[in-house]
């Protein structure tokens, strides 16, 4: 028996309005938009719908929109309608639940709680509009002792280093998971924005090998497309131990999405599932990843620095303590409401702890063991807007990463269904059909667009705070203060209250 | 050109290995790792006991390993030849999607782990001996036989052989299979290795080992192999 689930929204169309030029039904990859021959009218099956907005947006007399559902069940603050639907979902069919995209619960942000300084009268603000600010950067190991050749110069010891001129990288989206066309959109502006961005455990399809510069490329356990050109090429190799949306369990791409290009990067036969389980089953402690950093740095020739990636999880300050002492050059951390391509629902709602919680003790648990210059740490995880990266710096962050943030920027709804592989906006998706309307040229330009716009508010807000380069702010957490925050979460985020003056 | 790594850190032996550009025969090897990471073309033998991680990432040079060898061994192997006169620990072969691994006895946990093929990329294992737990684990393709010639009398492979496996083929050569297969892998019965691709890795490793071919070949074995093209498909809901 199947039991009926109502649609969560509905799909409004003003009749007065509509057109009949059946845009919708042409760009609903998901058949929710129909003509009926008989009225001339355009039908919706809202069971379909998603709640994309790719009508909406694309309608030309904006006859549409699509509005949550007031159909309800009785009212029940413990059973909610969603979590209802979840259990009949599960009784229809006896799968595990299958979502998208990061954490959606109403779990607190503490971004939303810290509060950035500025100053006055004394310790003046700076104009960054005319005076100089650093926002360069170099990520990598900075603890080398110097040495001197017979001569007396200094000889150059120092271990790799990727060199950003603003603080934030695209974050390891794999190609399968995301477009050709989202790729190249994402290589062309990492290049144009000199930062990164990161093949995810896809491989990197041959055409890209070009942005190699640019390209952070990723060693996963099932090492999919992982060669010797594919390390050489990178700036950085990244090793991924785990990810925030679903720390503790691994990626399984189906074979479904497994296209003749997908496979050609991937280097799997076509159709075939690409199943990355959780452990890499060489590595059970610290030494055993030790030896895989050393390996890659082997193959490498001790050209390129290696970043191992973990999920935000209780005891994150020791793995990363460990992690620094493994040889690995950074360390990214990637908090609990980071994005994935397909994650089960509720590992995605219930495991891991909040990036700005897990940074913050890093951070500090690295300065205590007099450790923290091992290593670079780099934090993504929903990292939202310019004011995300200036509080994450501020809590001992050198960099972060953007995931969602830059899907946005092409065009994602956060519809939460890229598990579906019918992404209308031609991100998650590899339907030929689809992936066309995300056009690379002006892709990679709203990429530009969004970190260049950010880099200015960086600016400002450093100039704001009177300083002027970000090694400066880095780990500076007397230029944050928390509001709303208990004592136990002021302590953990080492900052004090808003008023609470030196 | 020869080199004498017993006073050798792996760093100093490997950068000797990668700047040399010739063959080259490696005496006094004391659990050095990751000899001949990423290595293409050359052929390199070594005397003693190699650490772990020998040959990751190889890209088509030829080792050949005079003693045993440690853990993941071949790890993300993409071309040449690894062949050991002895026996190889945990996760040899790890991810491999190209090139051959030769053990004339025994292999650990985990051998075969991650296995992938890809167009003419076809990676393959000949173990001499037996294989211990999780033979095969999340295997996606290319070829894994085991050829059953150890004396000690314990099973050809340990538990939980071929768990995950979604592609390629394992061979086990005995008369009886008393392991407990997952549901997702299916059993077949054969005289001889099979595939004329099966018959010539063990023609090969007969070569390599100086073993007379006919019991390797006039025998009976298992083929393994998953019984769906994606048996691990229906798990999940959309939600």
């Amino acid at each position: 028996m199947q039991l009926y689930i109502r649609p969560e929204y509905e799909v409004i169309r003003n009749e007065a309005r509509c057109i009949v030029c059946r845009v919708c039904e042409r760009q609903c990859a998901n058949e929710v938009h129909s003509f009926d021959p008989e009225t001339g009218l355009m039908r919706a099956d809202e069971s379909k719908c998603v709640n994309c907005h790719r009508c909406v947006s694309l309608c030309p007399t904006h006859a549409l929109k699509i509005v949550k559902t007031d159909d309800t069940y009785r009212e029940n603050a413990n059973w909610e309608a969603q979590t209802i639907n979840e259990v009949y979902r599960q009784a229809n069919t006896g799968g595990v639940l299958l979502s998208s995209m990061g954490n959606p619960k109403p779990y607190p942000v503490f971004w939303d709680k810290l509060l950035i300084n500025a100053s006055q009268v004394t310790n003046p603000p700076i104009d960054p509009l005319r005076e100089p600010m650093e926002t360069q950067l170099y990520l990598g190991k900075r603890t080398i002792k110097v040495e001197r050749d017979e001569k007396g110069l200094i000889k150059d010891t120092l271990p790799p280093q990727l060199k950003l001129s603003v603080p934030v990288m695209f974050s390891a989206m794999s190609y399968g998971s995301i477009s050709y066309n989202a790729h190249e959109s994402l290589a062309r502006a990492a290049e144009e924005l000199g930062t990164y961005y990161n093949t995810g455990e896809g491989g990197l399809h041959s055409d890209f090998y070009k942005y190699g510069r640019h390209t952070i490329v990723q060693v996963a356990s099932g090492r999919f497309g992982v060669h010797k050109e594919y390390l050489e090429t990178a700036a950085a190799i990244e090793i991924k131990m785990g990810q925030g949306a679903k720390p503790g369990i691994g990626g399984h791409l189906p074979g479904g999405k497994i296209s003749e290009d997908v496979s050609k990067t991937r280097m799997i036969p076509q159709g075939v599932d690409a199943i990355s389980p959780a452990p890499h089953h060489d590595i059970y402690s610290i030494e055993d990843l030790k030896q895989l950093v050393d390996s890659l740095k082997e193959a490498t020739e001790y050209k390129k620095p290696i970043i191992v990636k973990i999920a935000a999880v209780h005891n994150a300050a020791a793995i990363a303590s460990g992690i620094a002492r493994s040889g690995a050059d950074i360390i990214a951390i990637d908090g609990f409401r980071g994005g994935t391509g397909a994650a089960p629902t509720r590992i995605r709602d219930n495991v891991g702890i909040p990036i700005e919680m897990a940074l913050a003790q890093i951070d500090e648990r690295l300065r205590a063991e007099g450790i923290r210059d091992n290593v670079s740490i780099v934090a993504g995880g929903s990292v939202r807007s310019s004011a995300d990266v200036v509080k994450a710096i501020a809590l001992g962050a050198d960099a972060c990463y953007i995931g969602t943030a830059a899907l946005l920027a092409l065009g994602c709804h956060l519809c939460r269904s890229c598990h579906t592989g019918k992404c209308n906006w031609g991100i998650a998706t590899q339907r030929p059909d689809l992936v066309k309307r995300l056009n690379p040229d002006l892709g990679y330009k709203r990429l530009v667009n969004l970190v260049t716009a950010w880099k200015h508010e960086i600016e400002e807000m450093m100039g704001g705070m009177g300083i002027n380069s970000l090694e400066a702010l880095r780990g500076n957490r007397l230029m944050l203060r928390g509001i709303g925050l208990t004592d136990t979460e002021l302590r953990l985020l080492g900052v004090r209250y808003a008023g609470e003056s030196l | 050109m020869k080199i004498n790594a017993e006073e050798l850190h792996y760093t100093a032996l490997n950068a000797a290995v990668r700047q040399s550009g010739e063959d080259i025969e490696i005496f006094g090897c004391v659990g050095q790792r990751y000899l001949g990471a990423g290595l293409a073309e050359r052929k390199i033998v070594v005397h003693g006991t190699p650490g772990n991680a020998l040959g990751a990432y190889l890209n088509g040079a030829e080792l050949i390993v005079c003693g045993n060898v440690q853990e993941a061994t071949g790890d993300t192997m993409n071309g040449g030849v690894i062949e050991v006169h002895g026996s190889a620990g945990d996760a040899t072969g790890y991810a491999m999607r190209g090139g051959k691994i030769f053990i004339e006895d025994d292999v650990g946990y985990r051998c075969g782990i991650h296995m992938k093929a890809y167009l003419s990329h076809r990676p393959a294992i000949v173990i001499g001996g037996r294989a211990g737990s999780f033979l095969g684990e999340y295997q996606a393709g290319g070829t894994i036989i085991v050829l059953g010639g150890h004396k000690d009398g314990k099973p050809i492979v340990g538990n939980f052989c071929g768990t995950g496996m979604h592609g390629g083929e394992i061979l086990l050569r005995c008369d009886a299979l008393d392991a407990a297969l997952p549901a997702q892998v299916r059993a077949e019965r054969i005289e001889g290795p099979g595939s004329e691709e099966a018959i010539s890795l063990v023609k090969e490793w007969c070569t390599r080992f100086k073993r007379d071919e006919a019991p390797y070949l006039e025998a009976t074995y298992y083929r393994l192999t998953p019984n769906a093209e994606n048996p691990y498909r229906q798990m999940y809901t959309p939600n």
